[in-house]
């Protein structure tokens, strides 16, 4: 069974739709004891980093999600749920994050005025990825195709084998995708990247633990 | 950068679907109105054909003060797999609430925003500015200058669109989606001149909308105008341009398109 984690900050509607569509068999919950049963682990967000930490800490998720993650249980952080994985983000202040995955999110590199390929803050849009040829879950998706992005700030792995996919953001190679064991986190919106970004949560329900 | 790919990110190709009542409609001018479909209908064929994204625009949600449109996003949302923007009659946080639980990603604002500013603060609080996304209904009032109307066009505010646009920056719009009224439903092109003078005013994503009759109008508006995104109804809609075909002729013009 996969676990969606629902702590008040996600578009679940959009992750569950995907799931029922690959046929895949999940729970939405928000019940610290779920987590700790589940097989496999979705975690959505949306938002700004320390109110999504806040959303885990009312409903008692951070140290079911720490144990799961040292347990091996295969998770998959979407967007701000990918950031939340990381140990800190910048996001309004200096939080702390589940600190799964070395690292902190800073904001996005701002456009220079004289870039004429300039991408602007929040960086909204399709954006094909520069992956790693060994990435396990990521390797889903195609070099030609494109996943849907909507960020203003991004998971910095600090441990450059822990960063599977990157993306050209005003200059610089921004960490999009982070594969460590069984730890997956991307910023972009597989749910709502069309058929490539369905294939890329079919490989991740599908990996073996 | 060396070492980076310098090519300019690909532009968003965007549907615009009009609902009234249990259908897809399409006027001019925001006015007078003919049935293109069911919105299901329609939706599923412009995500099959490769769209980017979705705008659903409830037109006469803000005359009536109701909303009927969420059950059509969320027949839509069971099996498009790409973002969907809902606009229309989104009067305060708990109608913000029921679109994202019906499936949208973001909401589009206008009316409501325009009474009261404040709206866009705190949706941008308690979803994130990338959920907000202000709707600018854009009328010309002489050269370099735009009011902005509310209630799907219908009704005049003195606001000036340059004016406005700044202003909801601030308070946390993620994104402007920019109808030009006297465009719209032409397809005799866009209002290339607003588009730049708004896309010179704010930092956040800018969709151009209204008067798109051609490829080549689309290509003007991105390579031109440097726009983010473009909305498209009409050509899509009368089979004048349908989706792959814009794809095709941008990419063959040199402009990067998602397959």
């Amino acid at each position: 069974m996969i676990t969606v984690v629902d702590y008040g900050r996600g578009n679940l509607f959009s992750i569950g739709q995907a799931l029922r569509h690959l046929g895949a068999e999940f729970e939405i919950s928000s019940a610290p004891a779920a987590i700790a049963a589940a097989e496999r682990i979705i975690f959505p967000g949306v938002g700004a980093f320390a109110d999504a930490m806040a959303g885990l800490r009312e409903r008692g998720l951070v140290a079911p999600l720490k144990a799961a993650a040292r347990s091996g249980t295969p998770i998959l952080g979407i967007c701000v749920g990918c950031q939340l994985m990381l140990s800190r983000g910048e996001e309004f202040g200096d939080h702390a994050g589940l600190d799964l995955i070395p690292g902190t999110v800073t904001r996005l590199p701002a456009p220079r005025a004289d870039d004429a390929a300039a991408i602007r803050i929040p960086n909204v849009g399709w954006r094909r990825l520069d992956t790693r040829a060994d990435a396990v879950v990521l390797s889903a998706v195609a070099a030609d195709e494109m996943m849907y992005f909507v960020h203003s700030y991004a998971p910095m792995a600090s441990e450059p084998a822990t960063i599977a996919a990157t993306i050209p953001v005003n200059g610089q190679a921004v960490p999009v995708g982070i594969e460590q064991g069984a730890l997956v986190g991307v910023q972009f919106h597989p749910e709502k990247s069309g058929p490539a970004g369905l294939r890329l949560l079919k490989r991740f329900v599908g990996i073996q633990q | 950068m060396i070492g980076l790919c310098a090519t300019a990110p690909p532009p968003r190709l965007i549907a615009r679907l009009d609902i009234k009542g249990p259908n897809v409609i399409k006027g001019i001018h925001l006015e007078g109105l003919r049935v293109v479909g069911q919105p299901g209908d329609v939706a599923r064929r412009y995500y099959q054909q490769g769209i980017d994204e979705i705008v659903y625009m409830d037109t006469v949600a803000s005359l009536y003060g109701r909303n009927n449109i969420l059950d059509v996003v969320e027949a839509a949302a069971r099996d498009i797999f790409v973002p969907l923007t809902v606009g229309g009659g989104i009067r305060g946080i708990d109608d913000i609430v029921a679109a994202l639980r019906s499936g949208a990603d973001k909401v589009a604002v206008n009316t409501a925003a325009i009474a009261r500013p404040d709206l866009i603060r705190e949706a941008a609080q308690c979803f994130g500015s990338q959920c907000v996304v202000l709707s600018v209904e854009a009328k010309a009032r002489g050269p370099g200058r735009w009011e902005a109307l509310t209630d799907n066009g219908r009704q005049r505010t003195e606001i000036d669109v340059l004016d406005w646009v700044v202003e909801a920056e601030g308070l946390g719009a993620g994104e402007i989606l920019l109808t030009s009224v006297d465009r719209e439903g032409t397809r005799n092109g866009f209002d290339h001149a607003l588009f730049r003078a708004v896309r010179a005013r704010v930092e956040i994503p800018v969709i151009g909308c209204g008067g798109a009759g051609s490829a080549e109008h689309v290509a003007e508006a991105v390579r031109g105008d440097g726009l983010d995104a473009v909305a498209c109804a009409s050509i899509f809609h009368y089979d004048t341009c349908p989706v792959p075909a814009l794809k095709a002729a941008l990419s063959q013009d040199g402009i990067v398109v998602r397959r």
